[in-house]
């Protein structure tokens, strides 16, 4: 995913003079065909993220459009009042982007895991929070991304993620795609944790369980007739992320059953614990690990239909 | 011409004097903190107002070709919100709201007043802002600068040495630093705290021009460090302004209590006399 990202930026800032691509030493073997071709809109600032993102927002500010890009929480957390103050109250036309959201950097440990990022970033006013599933979703998200003029969030996988979609990809910021159709629950999903929650329906599915699958792929704003829609029409939800239980996708799609008053529905979260994870091991070995596996998501939806 | 000269500068010291005044009415009126920051840099805003920054004016703030400033040391913001309301970049009577219930201006600087670049608060922030600006207008050829207006406290910021050390390494030379340099910050000297004598050698050593104004409330010194910039081609400049925090008020000058104490009416109408006493 990471390369169809730099390689769609690549057209866009073909085309876009406006197109600026603003470094922290992070992107080794990715980013060389901007610096390349736009020397000029490119600069690596070094490892300063506070620095990368406060340039970004002056870059932006002087009427362009201002891409940050790193691994994980250094574009975000470690420059987080930059992004509140800098880039979010001025409504600068910054795009931050991480690569390798939720668990994707495994064994590399937790300093490289993104698992609180969906939670804290949504919190930002004026902030637009993506996360795309797979790459052809990546690609259209980030179009949609570059055509929006405000700071967004966009949360990148890494390395060849397998598809969630089986045909083209619609992507509008703030709809929520349907992958597949059901009216026995909907599971609805953000990021690549989707693969597995393809998976898993296909599986329902065959035992006669049929599930609505939903990306929901921008988190903030959150696409509120899609949860309810899901909530009347299907009668069970079920939320899966690589992300910390608290505050991410299930708290979002929380927050708007319970505002809409149609909250009456078995409802469940499927997240990593409030932990910091300690485990060492792939992102697929993870993800098993902390219960977000295929059988997981089955088991879940199963007992959530009793 | 000297006659003329003579003119110019009193309009600076007007200025600055005005400045003082509206800012000791606002600190007292709000009952806020910061006056000590905001009397250190009148004089500097107002040299930068009449003398230096170019295609700025209250009609047309947003001219593409104005210099930009960056006021990075936010909670002096009522400095220069005293300085755009004298200058008539919005109503004079909007200064009587300042930190008040539903007032127009806030303890610190904020975009959304015409002339204000950026909102600022939080220190560390504006000279990364400013060193964006200046990438762009530097890489494009444009023809307008970027200055940023910087505290001691802003100076003990990482960010703000990230974007030191960036802008020197790109020789950015569209960009000037303008330090109000009172030694003095929230808890106490910052000689005592983060010393950053001998700060122009610091700064030289990574690609700065730097140039000291040993008076940095005398606005022909003033005027005459900023009139020549870039201090040296091919480097972003540095004018570090040797400044005295509460200037002008005896019992606030390089008192750090007024970093942060509110005035009283006593000491208000005090300040006010002091003040007036000594006139442009």
């Amino acid at each position: 995913m990471r390369a169809a990202f730099n390689k769609a930026l690549l057209e866009i800032a073909k085309k876009d003079p406006r197109v600026y691509m603003i470094l922290a030493d992070i992107g080794y073997g990715e980013i060389e065909g901007f610096a390349n071709a736009f020397p000029k809109r490119f600069i690596n600032c070094g490892v300063a993220e506070q620095n990368m993102t406060g340039v970004a927002c002056g870059v932006a500010m002087e009427g362009n459009i201002a891409i940050t890009y790193s691994i994980a929480n250094f574009p975000t957390l470690r420059c987080l009042e930059q992004i509140r103050n800098d880039v979010c109250y001025h409504k600068a036309n910054v795009k931050i982007v991480i690569i390798g959201g939720g668990m994707a950097y495994g064994p590399l440990g937790i300093s490289h895991h993104s698992t609180e990022d969906l939670a804290i970033l949504r919190a930002l006013p004026n902030m637009v929070v993506i996360a795309p599933c797979d790459i052809p979703e990546a690609i259209e998200a980030t179009k949609s991304m570059m055509a929006y003029n405000g700071p967004v969030y966009y949360r990148c996988g890494y390395k060849k993620e397998p598809n969630v979609y089986d045909g083209p990809v619609k992507f509008t910021i703030c709809k929520a795609n349907v992958i597949r159709e059901g009216k026995d629950a909907t599971v609805i999903f953000t990021g690549t944790i989707g693969h597995n929650c393809k998976l898993a329906v296909e599986e329902l599915a065959k035992k006669g369980i049929k599930c609505r699958l939903i990306s929901m792929h921008t988190v903030k704003p959150i696409d509120v007739d899609a949860i309810k829609n899901a909530a009347i029409q299907t009668g069970a939800i079920i939320t899966v992320e690589e992300h910390n239980i608290c505050g991410g996708l299930g708290s979002a799609v929380a927050e708007v059953l319970m505002d809409s008053g149609v909250g009456k529905v078995p409802f469940k979260r499927l997240a990593l614990p409030d932990v910091n994870v300690s485990k060492i091991g792939s992102q697929k070995w993870l993800l098993e690990e902390y219960e977000l596996g295929v059988q997981h998501i089955v088991k879940a939806v199963k007992g959530m239909l009793k | 011409m000297s006659e003329l000269k003579k003119v110019k500068n009193r309009k600076c010291r007007e200025l600055a004097y005005q400045v003082k005044l509206n800012c000791l009415k606002m600190v007292y009126g709000g009952q806020s903190g910061h006056i000590g920051s905001m009397l250190s840099c009148a004089e500097i805003l107002s040299v930068l107002y009449l003398k230096i920054l170019r295609n700025i004016t209250p009609e047309d703030a947003k001219n593409p070709e104005r210099d930009r400033l960056i006021f990075s040391k936010g909670h002096g913001g009522g400095a220069l919100f005293a300085t755009l309301a004298e200058l008539g970049y919005f109503p004079k009577e909007w200064l009587d709201t300042y930190y008040q219930d539903a007032g127009k201006l806030s303890g610190h600087i904020s975009h959304h007043i015409n002339g204000v670049e950026f909102s600022t608060g939080s220190l560390g922030h504006g000279l990364p802002v400013a060193a964006g600006m200046a990438l762009v207008g530097y890489r494009t050829k444009q023809k307008h600068r970027v200055f940023c207006v910087v505290s001691d406290g802003d100076c003990n910021a990482g960010s703000t040495w990230e974007a030191i050390m960036l802008a020197g390494q790109h020789g950015w030379d569209n960009l000037t630093m303008i330090v109000d340099y009172n030694r003095l910050q929230a808890l106490g000297n910052s000689e005592d705290i983060i010393n950053l004598d001998p700060f122009d050698v610091k700064l030289r050593d990574f690609g700065w021009g730097v140039r000291v104004v040993e008076d940095g409330h005398d606005v022909n010194q003033l005027e005459k460090a900023l009139t020549k910039l870039p201090v040296e081609k091919g480097k972003p400049s540095a004018i570090i302004c040797r400044t005295i925090k509460g200037k002008g008020v005896s019992f606030m000058e390089g008192n750090f209590n007024c970093h942060y104490g509110p005035v009283t009416k006593e000491l208000y109408e005090k300040a006010v006399a002091e003040i007036k006493a000594k006139g442009i």
